[in-house]
């Protein structure tokens, strides 16, 4: 199998339900052995797309690809774990039951993770899963995922719903294993602290389509708050510069929000104001600003 | 003696490891010639990405805080820019240690010494020359 530079990739994807456009066009890249952040408002496309991904619906037009090959190729699937937001387990069968129920699938499972896992999670394995707290079902779910020796772990809201302690307990479980196997994580969440925490990509969809994606560090990089004091009241000015997303005009204060730092800071400077100040955004920030002034 | 980052402050993750690291070594918490905690452990204990903290030594290799020993580890180096602070720390000491002499020898009780400092520092706060 050829090792691919990109996890996941889909080009121009389109998914229409009904007469209804969820997916418009989606350009998504997730390099291998990333963990990346998939965010979105609600009804933005986030399921639609992991659903195409798996091959649980199939695309109206354009190309998704998993590790390389197709994704409806049933083969790479294989390769593929999946921890979705309902915990697809045999609600009747016991924690023991399930997993020797999955085991036989796979032939690189991974005994000593196995042993691990159980351990760590603490899973009691004569309980029956329907007796399981919400929490204990993903972490069951998630040994399920990563004893199979997958090299792409797809999750949808690993941590919805879980206490603070339990939502470590997933994370922790995923860079751990992230950090001595090699494997690429793609997960979707509404918890923005957690993706600032572990993830290193992120990919924010609104409306079908991709409006940020990239290295997480360097998002963040070009992405800035600059503040211009001026000496009277402020210039009332249009910035030419590419990424400027919001103007703010205070009395002697320009606040810009901006994408793309260096074009913006050589208009600025421009401008000559008193004093010139850079801060960082926050992903919250970023989110937001992506999701609202998009056409 | 690695902490967890704050994720949400604006200060991408990896340029806070690199600041404790730097931050260890000048309180000398860490000293040059010691091993750091393997990328594996910290990205587990600290729940971050495991690529942040690869980037993190790296970058603090490339600016010789730390030597990446191929099999062996992650050390800090023995030019670390430490040693200033390492020396200055020294020297204070010195002062300090001639200054009390000085008191005791005047007859000064250790108790009204002690005082003397702290009312001093406390007195002179705001007028530091930083």
């Amino acid at each position: 199998m050829v090792s691919d530079r990109l996890a996941i990739e889909t080009v121009d994807l389109w998914k229409r339900y009904d007469g209804i456009d969820a997916l418009r066009g989606l350009d998504l890249q997730v390099p291998t052995g990333s963990i990346c952040g998939f965010l979105g408002r609600n009804g933005a496309g986030k399921t639609t797309t992991i659903k195409v991904l798996l091959g649980m619906a199939k695309a109206t037009r354009g190309v998704a690809r998993l590790l390389g090959a197709p994704a409806v190729d049933a083969e790479v699937r294989r390769r593929v774990g999946f921890v979705s937001d309902e915990k697809d387990l045999y609600d009747y069968m016991t924690v023991d039951e399930i997993i020797a129920f999955t085991r036989p699938f796979f032939p690189k499972w991974r005994t000593d993770l196995e042993q691990k896992y159980r351990q760590k999670f603490e899973l009691p394995g004569p309980r029956d899963i329907k007796d399981l707290s919400r929490g204990t079902r993903t972490k069951l779910a998630l040994l399920l995922a990563l004893c199979r020796s997958a090299d792409l772990l797809i999750l949808d809201e690993p941590t919805a719903g879980l206490d603070p302690a339990m939502a470590e307990d997933v994370l922790q479980a995923l860079v751990g294993h992230v950090a001595s196997e090699e494997m690429t994580v793609f997960f979707s969440s509404h918890q923005i602290a957690e993706v600032d925490q572990i993830a290193d990509h992120i990919a924010i969809v609104d409306r079908g389509r991709m409006v940020v994606a990239g290295a997480l560090d360097d998002l963040r990089d070009r992405f800035q708050r600059v503040q211009l004091v001026f000496a009277d009241a402020a210039p009332e000015v249009r910035f030419h510069a590419p990424g400027v997303v919001r103007v703010t005009r205070d009395g002697r204060v320009l606040t810009v929000l901006t994408r793309e730092r260096e074009p913006l800071m050589t208009e600025a400077k421009a401008l000559l104001p008193a004093s010139i100040e850079v801060s960082p955004v926050t992903l919250k920030e970023i989110f937001l600003e992506s999701v609202r002034t998009e056409d | 003696m690695l902490f967890r980052p704050n994720p949400s402050s604006g200060v991408p993750i990896y340029l806070q490891l690199m600041e404790q690291v730097k931050h260890a070594i000048a309180t000398g918490a860490m000293r040059p010639g010691e091993q750091l905690p393997g990328m594996r452990k910290v990205a587990e204990e600290l729940v971050i990405n495991p690529n942040t903290v690869a980037k993190a030594y790296r970058e603090l290799e490339h600016e010789g805080v730390i030597e990446l020993r191929q099999g062996a580890g992650a050390f800090i180096s023995e030019n670390a820019p430490s040693k200033k602070d390492a020396e200055k720390f020294r020297a204070a000491q010195e002062a300090v240690a001639v200054t009390i002499d000085k008191l005791r020898a005047k007859g000064v009780a250790d108790e009204d010494i002690r005082r003397l400092f702290e009312a001093e520092l406390l007195a002179t706060e705001g007028k530091r020359g930083e």
